[in-house]
């Protein structure tokens, strides 16, 4: 068993480039998994020495010291000291550190050479830091470190061959992994000063940092004009998914018609065939339409992340997340929530405490995410009519934005209110380092959309596919007795269930569809809409399943005030297994999910019935 | 002893950290504010100051710009450097 590759694992600050080095050095040939337990993801992948010897890579998340402060620190510490029980004690390390913050990410080096492990230091981005009118001498610094420097430019692939080849002599020379070393107990400060000492050695000539970047921040920071210039960025982002997205999808939607109409004149009428066009594919097909909105999503989120933008929005944004106790770091999670709150809750795992930590993953269901989108599409669609309020503005999109703010405003008050009690605690601090502005790289971009797409599709394949046809199958049997008259949805399986579920949500509107469609769309929001579908489909054999078909049986036997409560539901419900699942994962219990789907039922259950007996009441 | 503190600095002038009252500090964000870099005798210079009314700053130390709140930047007591 000790043939396995060998071990490397590349460590470093935040900000560092790491994860651009990862990529230039593996390629597409990369694995994304999780460890155990703390959802942290682990990127690992394979890359050859220069003898040809295979190497496994892992990809550590960026720390800035052995004490960690966040569970993706801990990670990387419990790897690199040997102590993690899911990774085996890396053979040797490759550090990387940022070549204009020398000072700063030395530390964290020294602490790491500590260890005595192989090491090699890639002195990462040495392009930034010459442009920034930074000159280095890496070979002061390698007699300094007493370790190998290897001056790299991830980005363009500049001193890849080297950084092999120093890894190759290190590998070489390495005894097997030394036993478990404590931590050398340096206190911070000294290491620190230490780390400036040798990084003031290893610079040739400084002369101050440049001026564009300042000139950004001036006006990206600006009390005014930044806040301005987000909200604009945040409009542009939700116009443009919605705008982007709408070729694609229609081409998505073509498609899978085609097939539909293919295998409906290929292959013999019967229960089979039922089953695959009109459970599966119009299942399956009325989900995958929206991955170009979803990527779009994800592309802009990718971009503002990757372009240090990000970090300077969670600072405009740290008053307002400070006036429900939260910090402006919960930001970030919570835009990528609008794309999917199970990334969203994810990424809640760069705050570090734990109490605003929780406080997020609890609201971040109430961003209104993809899956809501051909739910609130469908019904706003039939049921709401297109007339102009004002100019520019319809009354649908109108809907639309309100449901969004609805949502928005419904995790404010969660916030405030969980702040006060569940999650009580001191306020959390915010305290970030502001990464250099930088072009986004299309490689590590496309790489981030690539595996958002697979997990998507992933989903639309098992999750969406498995509970369309089992909502079918339900839907399906047993079959009413020959000339009784009763409806075969009434008279099956999942009809009985219905009509338990519709005594709890008829005080709120709710009506047998709905309450039919409840229950399959708690695997995924989304499958409301192909439950509805089935429900009619089969109700209505004669009539051809469609969008269209769709909303007009909806207009023909729902009142508004039951589509206003379905809607306002669907704010709140949290009809979703995969964020219960990933709340469990990254809480560590079931605790925290189950309150979580407590609080957002109840939430939905009253706003829904507020909706609904106000719309009566003013006779809508 | 009317020292400056980071919190009320002005904006793009020099400054040298004199001294820190890290008692002051809850202790992971002591700790987080080393990380930072942030020592007795490190340079540092405010950038700029978030939204009008207690938002946070963003300073420069070394070659990084960095977050923070007011409440930290005032146990952050600065001189200024002439020139």
């Amino acid at each position: 068993m000790t043939q396995a590759a060998p071990l490397v694992a590349l460590v470093g600050n935040p900000n560092a480039g790491k994860s651009a080095l990862f990529n230039a050095l593996t390629g597409a040939r990369q694995k994304v998994g999780n460890y155990p337990g703390v959802t942290v993801e682990r990127h690992s992948g394979r890359i050859a020495l220069e003898d040809g010897r295979p190497v496994e890579l892992v990809d550590l998340p960026g720390a800035y010291s052995l004490d960690p402060s966040s569970p993706d620190e801990r990670v990387t510490r419990d790897v690199v000291t040997g102590r993690s029980s899911f990774e085996r004690v890396p053979d040797a390390m490759v550090v990387v550190v940022d070549a204009a913050n020398l000072d700063n990410h030395l530390r964290f080096a020294l602490q790491l050479i500590a260890l005595g492990r192989p090491v090699v230091v890639a002195l990462n981005m040495v392009d930034l830091a010459e442009r920034d009118g930074l000159v280095l001498d890496p070979a002061v610094l390698a007699r300094e470190l007493g370790v190998p420097v290897v001056p790299t430019v991830a980005v363009r692939k500049r001193g890849l061959d080297d950084l092999r080849h120093q890894l190759t002599a290190a590998l070489g020379a390495a005894p097997p992994p030394a036993p478990v070393q404590d931590q050398p107990d340096e206190p911070l400060s000294t290491l620190q000063r230490r780390a400036r000492a040798i990084a003031k050695a290893a610079i040739v000539s400084e002369t101050p940092a440049r001026r564009w970047a300042h000139w950004l921040d001036a006006v990206a920071l600006h009390p005014v004009v930044g806040p301005l210039l987000l909200v604009s960025l945040l409009f542009v982002m939700f116009q443009a998914v919605f705008t982007w997205a709408t070729v694609p999808a229609d081409m998505i939607d073509a498609g899978f018609k085609a097939l539909e109409g293919w295998i409906a004149s290929h292959a013999p009428d019967g229960f089979l065939r039922s089953l695959v066009t009109d459970g599966l594919i119009a299942g399956v097909g009325a989900v995958i339409v929206f991955l170009p909105q979803i990527l779009i999503l994800f592309l802009f989120i990718l971009v503002l992340e990757s372009s240090g933008y990000m970090v300077r929005a969670a600072f405009l944004m740290d008053r307002l997340m400070a006036t429900v106790g939260l910090s402006g770091r919960a930001f970030i999670p919570l835009l990528s929530s609008f794309a999917c709150a199970v990334p969203g809750i994810m990424a809640t795992r760069t705050i570090e405490d734990e109490k605003d930590r929780l406080t997020t993953i609890l609201i971040a269901p109430l961003m209104t995410c993809s899956a809501r989108w051909p739910v609130y599409t469908l019904i706003i669609g039939a049921m709401i009519p297109n007339t102009p309020v004002l100019p520019f503005v319809r009354l649908q999109g109108l809907v639309m934005f309100g449901l969004l703010i609805i949502g928005i405003a419904g995790a404010y008050v969660a916030a405030l209110v969980l702040r006060r009690t569940v999650t009580k605690g001191a306020s959390s601090g915010f305290m970030m380092e502001m990464p250099k502005y930088q072009w986004p790289r299309i490689q590590d971009i496309a790489i981030g959309l690539w595996s958002r797409a697979l997990i998507f599709l992933k989903r639309a394949g098992t999750i969406i596919a498995a509970t369309t046809v089992v909502l079918w199958l339900l839907l399906s049997f047993p079959k009413p007795p020959e000339g009784s008259g009763i409806s075969p949805v009434d008279y099956s399986i999942a009809g009985r269930i219905g009509r338990g579920i519709e005594v709890v949500v008829k005080p709120i509107g709710f009506n047998r569809d709905i309450a039919l469609a409840l229950l399959p769309a708690m695997a995924a929001r989304e499958v409301a809409v192909s439950a509805i579908g089935t429900v009619y489909a089969i109700d209505n054999t004669d009539g051809a399943a469609g969008q269209e078909a769709l909303s007009d049986r909806l207009r023909g036997r729902w009142s508004l005030p039951t589509a206003l409560a379905f809607l306002m539901w669907f704010v709140f419900a949290p009809q979703c297994i995969s964020t219960i699942a990933v709340t469990r994962r990254e809480t560590n219990g079931w605790k925290w999910p189950l309150f979580m789907v407590g609080y957002l039922f109840a939430a939905a259950y009253i706003m829904a019935g507020i909706t609904y007996w106000l719309a009566v009441a003013v006779g809508l | 002893m009317a020292s400056d503190c980071l919190a009320t600095f002005p904006r793009r002038r020099n400054a040298t950290v004199s001294t820190i009252d890290w008692t002051r500090l809850a202790p992971p964000e002591a700790r987080r504010l080393r990380e930072l870099g942030f020592d007795e005798g490190v340079e540092v210079q405010v950038l700029h100051r978030a939204t009008l009314g207690g938002g946070p700053i963003a300073c420069r130390i070394g070659r990084m710009t960095v977050a923070l709140r007011r409440a930290v930047a005032a146990s952050i007591h600065v001189a200024p450097i002439a020139g």
